[in-house]
């Protein structure tokens, strides 16, 4: 059900953990529907994420795009990261089963969330980055046929 | 991959060597159809007869009152369908509850967009049917009651005796799907005061793609499958011999070792579930301690979601299941575990493992062992953990 990458990222899920004093954390999702994401970041005075750290609680695919978006931002400045969709993460990935897609959606949403954190500890806006919602369990649509 | 320790019985079971070995005479040689006169076909019937006669003293049934079919989810569709619209002269009211399997439930929405109504039965916080609940339930207009011998996912066993004598009582029809209980307990219709009843080869070591529907004498429903004038004109269609007679065979094997197959599979049982208990905080069991199906084990782990730990036990060779969203393929999870009361973000962490006769102590401590590893890395990843031991300390 799932590609070889997604089932790498699950087994071997790079970035697991927590960064003490980050300069931003988000947590997005909610346990009703079955997964939460918590993204911390470590940004330095050029706007470079420097380390990046996350827990999930939820499924397979859950793990796996926590996994690689937080690949796909280490490293990247704030803007680069901004860049960072759940299409990009899905396609590294690989693709997702359909009723999976909204676990990207979750993972860019909490790279948002994180970066929306951080601005908002620094007094600072960012360019293109909107208040992330609290909760994206967007309705799932009646199979046709 | 190494050795896989099989803990899935609920959702199949393997083929019994013996069975597989009584049926292939029915491919090979002996594949007339039962229904010609020559005597080649006989030799079909002849089988035919003998398991539906084996099938029917296993329940303290006559062997007229059992019809095959293709299995359990048909046997509950037709039951249920077929007294709908038999007795719909009578009333437009069934009960049924809110743990049935989906085969049930599914065809009691169908049936309430079509004009009938239908009441959903609470349980308790043990799965079991409230019975004040269903003779409160009961108008008039109650034509059909159907509630499950034993839930297949938390494994409680339902009073299904007691349920039988209120059917009775009120003079309205009794339907159980059996499909996880048969040749896990003994049933006896009569006893139990069972109309009509569903049950399907594959989950007692049967083949897939067989199942029949127990129908008392007496119980006027119609044909569901229309065409040939098989199953007493009652469903139509080629019987599937092969089928039939590797389910007679299952059945047979099935009661014969029932008592020590069981007993073994409850010492399993309760074993597993005490040191489950005992080794891995944040552990519940769901479903009745006692009056539960002897092969069934059902936690809920806390900060754990249910479809990964089901990816990470299958790397180490184990099958299992879950009841979390993720396997429903919705965002609710088993509707099973929230009628029991649980909160979705515990039963999102839900585990069924369901034992068989070749389970052995060995294949389960290992489970246990690796369980125990899964859980404690998977909260080591979970948010949800990370904020319970922020907060409890």
């Amino acid at each position: 059900m799932y590609s070889e990458k997604v089932m790498d990222h699950f087994k071997n899920p790079r970035n697991v953990g927590e960064i003490e004093n980050a300069s931003g954390v988000g947590t997005v999702g909610n346990a009703k529907c079955g997964d939460i994401m918590r993204i911390f970041l470590d940004i330095d005075d050029n706007g470079v994420i420097q380390d990046v750290k996350f827990k999930t609680f939820g499924c397979g695919a859950a793990v796996a795009t926590s996994s690689m978006a937080t690949e796909l931002v280490k490293g990247r400045t704030i803007q680069e990261a901004l860049q960072v969709t759940n299409k990009a993460v899905m396609e590294a990935l690989d693709g997702l089963p359909p009723v999976k897609v909204h676990c990207s959606l979750l993972a860019e949403e909490a790279i948002h969330a994180a970066l929306w954190d951080y601005a908002e500890k620094n007094n600072i806006k960012i360019e293109g980055l909107e208040k992330p919602k609290d909760d994206i369990s967007e309705e799932e649509e009646e199979e046709e046929y | 991959m190494g050795k896989m320790i099989y803990l899935d019985n609920a959702a199949t079971t393997k083929t019994a060597p013996e069975v597989v070995e009584a049926m292939l005479p029915y491919f090979t040689e002996f594949y007339g159809n039962a229904s010609t006169v020559y005597e080649f076909g006989a030799k079909s019937k002849e089988a035919v007869s003998q398991a539906r006669e084996r099938i029917a003293n296993a329940i303290g049934a006559k062997d007229n009152e059992i019809y095959f079919t293709a299995g359990g989810s048909e046997s509950d569709n037709w039951a249920i369908k077929a007294a709908a619209e038999a007795y719909k002269g009578k009333g437009n009211h069934i009960i049924t509850s809110k743990i049935e399997h989906h085969a049930v439930l599914h065809t009691c929405q169908w049936l309430e967009q079509n004009g009938f109504e239908v009441t959903y039965l609470d349980v308790d916080e043990n799965g079991v049917v409230k019975l004040e609940e269903l003779k409160k339930a009961i108008r008039p207009a109650t034509i059909l009651i159907t509630i499950m011998f034993a839930n297949n996912e938390i494994g409680t066993i339902e009073p299904i005796a007691e349920i039988g004598q209120i059917a009775k009582e009120h003079g309205i029809v009794f339907h159980t799907d059996a499909v996880q209980a048969f040749g896990q307990v003994p049933i006896d219709v009569d006893a139990y005061n069972i109309d009509m009843m569903s049950a399907s080869g594959h989950k007692l070591n049967g083949p897939k793609g067989i199942g029949f529907l127990y129908i008392r004498k007496g119980v006027k429903i119609r044909s569901f499958v229309h065409g040939g004038a098989q199953e007493r004109k009652r469903r139509a269609g080629t019987e599937n011999v092969p089928g039939i007679v590797g389910f007679g065979k299952a059945v047979e094997l099935a009661l014969a070792h029932m008592e020590e197959r069981t007993g073994k599979e409850k010492e399993l049982r309760d074993y597993m579930i005490s040191r489950v208990l005992k080794e891995i905080p944040f552990t519940r069991v769901n479903g009745d301690r006692k009056n539960r199906l002897p092969n069934n084990v059902n936690l809920c782990f806390q900060f754990v979601e249910g479809e990964s730990l089901l990816i990470m036990l299958d790397m180490k060779g184990i099958c299992a299941s879950s009841g979390s969203a993720c396997t429903s393929g919705s965002l609710d999870p088993s509707h099973v575990l929230l009628a029991i009361g649980l909160p979705h973000e515990i039963a999102h962490g839900s585990l069924r493992m369901t034992l068989g006769a070749e389970t052995t102590k060995e294949d389960i401590d290992f489970t246990i062992d690796t369980i125990k590893e899964i859980v404690s890395q998977l909260r080591e990843m979970s948010p949800l953990y990370e904020d319970y031991m922020k907060t409890s300390k």
